[in-house]
């Protein structure tokens, strides 16, 4: 079973039905992607993984997502969720703060105050996030002198340092030149030791390089949900294939 | 593509002409606006250096040290300025946290946006109106109704209500500025929405909230009809703890100022008083962008 599940997942802004009916099975410790045109839905599923769509006026949600069997809807709250599933968005968001301020902030929302141990999960947090070398002599310096592909990994090191279960990531790299892309790839194949990841992406190579599952969405549904390999190469639905051949999108 | 190119040998008579004209406009153009510049600076250090020049003949360390005397006519403004400096103070450790909570609520928790809008259209109206209103207002509601007697804190608390849609739009403008991905990034680790307002949103926006106070102490430094009516224009020199209190009336230096100039005639002194506002509004204006700078790091 997996860690995460949706199960008939219904999903409207206002009276606009963005997802259909959504039922997902995503598996521990693997890269599940999403993919399909714009307003297709994908980036909404994510965000109801860690209901970030609380966020929008007139959001209203039917079905079920359960993490590690608990509904998160009905039986968790809310920052224990978010604590549990991170996130990491289109675009780099780093606080306008110190490097090391970014990296504590989520800690000392938890309750982390003391200075060793703090210092502690920066350094591994950054780490983790394959920055460290580049950031370990300026961690007091505003993280906003970063490039932008320096500014997501610490986003992701940001995300890391709360140690989450799950990391959702939107779109990550679609603000990003193609090295630091190549980068954050790398760093999410790296991860998924450790970490379930959910990653919503525009780029098709992108889902084939580092996804163990791709799911297809498409006007709010999910069209087809498999193995990457085999969604790619054997699409069982010709919506899916029209996509992945560029018919579409 | 352009036709001037084509054919540069065929009309260059007009084309040389239009060139020409368009410099004397140009020129035209660029002298007018520097003449409106040098008319504006020249007004404004006309006068800085006109008040300057009466003013600072008659500010004396006794002038500034001392109380007036009615009985031999000596003028001190010591108290003057206490009060002035009270009336700052009291007005804004009441509007500060009031307006500033206000906009937050407005722009981050309200969800009835129609009544957000309805209460900024509220508030930006309310900031035009003559001063002299909230003073009558001020004077019914404070002085009588409530029974506090012309004071400071009821002058207060009527410069309170002057400048508190100040406070509330400026701050508001600036939550506005904060980008959304910062709230997203914070409530995304978990924080809850005190938290996140408290450690991301408002350290983004302490530049707004410092302009909206440097405007506030501007209008208090500066009102004076508002004041005539509610805090009274007596010279007794106050304690802090006083100056709280109800009954304790008190002018501040732009109703001396006033009292000076018009109804006694000592010009001299209303001009020192006036050197004195100058300087002071230069720096609680220094002050607070210092403050400003500090609160950032």
């Amino acid at each position: 079973m997996g860690i995460l599940q949706s199960e008939n997942l219904h999903l409207w802004y206002g009276s606009f039905e963005a997802l259909k009916g959504i039922d997902m099975e995503i598996p521990a410790r693997e890269i599940t992607a999403l993919i399909g045109p714009s307003g297709c839905g994908k980036s909404t599923f994510l965000k109801t993984l860690n209901r970030m769509n609380d966020l929008v006026e007139g959001c209203r949600i039917e079905g079920r997502v359960t993490l590690g069997g608990e509904d998160i809807y009905h039986n968790m709250d809310v920052n224990q969720l978010r604590k549990r599933v991170g996130m990491v968005f289109q675009k780099p968001n780093p606080f306008p703060m110190s490097i090391y301020d970014n990296i504590a902030y989520g800690p000392r929302i938890h309750g982390i105050r003391s200075r060793a141990k703090l210092d502690e999960i920066v350094e591994s947090s950054l780490k983790a996030a394959a920055i460290w070398e580049e950031t370990r002599d300026k961690l007091r310096s505003s993280a906003l002198g970063l490039s932008g592909g320096q500014q997501q990994r610490l986003c992701i090191a940001r995300a890391l340092a709360v140690k989450p279960e799950v990391l959702l990531m939107d779109e990550p790299t679609s603000a990003l030149d193609p090295i630091s892309t190549g980068k954050i790839e790398e760093l999410a194949i790296a991860l998924k030791k450790e970490y379930t990841i959910v990653i919503v992406t525009h780029n098709m190579q992108q889902a084939v390089r580092i996804s163990d599952r791709t799911a297809f969405f498409l006007l709010g549904e999910m069209v087809e949900y498999g193995k990457t390999t085999d969604v790619f190469s054997n699409p069982h639905d010709t919506r899916t294939e029209n996509y992945i051949t560029g018919r579409f999108g | 593509m352009k036709p001037s190119q084509k054919s540069p040998a065929a009309a260059p008579r007009p084309g040389q002409r239009r060139s020409r004209r368009r410099i004397l406009a140009d020129g035209l153009r660029a002298g007018l606006m520097l003449l409106s510049v040098a008319l504006i600076c020249a007004l404004l250090i006309g006068m800085i250096v006109y008040i300057f020049v009466r003013g600072l003949p008659h500010i004396s360390a006794e002038f500034l040290t001392t109380s007036p005397n009615a009985r031999t006519g000596w003028i001190g403004i010591l108290p003057d300025l206490l009060n002035t400096l009270y009336i700052i103070a009291i007005t804004v450790a009441i509007v500060l946290p009031l307006g500033v909570g206000a906009a937050i609520y407005l722009n981050e928790y309200a969800s009835n946006k129609r009544l957000v809008r309805v209460i900024e259209f509220a508030t930006e109206t309310l900031s035009g109106i003559p001063s002299i209103i909230y003073g009558l207002v001020g004077m019914l509601l404070f002085v009588n109704f409530l029974g506090l007697q012309p004071c400071l804190l009821a002058g207060a608390l009527t410069l309170v209500i002057l400048t508190l849609p100040t406070v509330v739009r400026t701050t508001q403008e600036s939550l506005k500025t904060v980008p959304q991905s910062y709230r997203e990034g914070s409530l995304g680790l978990g924080s809850g929405k005190w938290h996140m307002i408290r450690t991301v949103v408002l350290p983004s926006s302490v530049d707004g909230i410092v302009t909206g106070c440097i405007l506030a102490i501007g209008r208090i430094v500066g009102e004076s009809a508002a004041l005539l009516y509610t805090a009274g224009a007596a010279h007794n020199l106050l304690n802090p703890l006083q100056a709280v209190a109800p009954k304790s009336a008190g002018t501040t230096l732009t109703v001396a100022m006033y009292i000076y100039a018009k109804e006694r005639g000592e010009t001299d002194a209303a001009f020192a008083i006036a050197t004195i506002l100058l300087i002071l509004t230069l720096l609680i204006n220094l002050a607070a962008k210092l403050a400003a700078k500090h609160l950032k790091k």
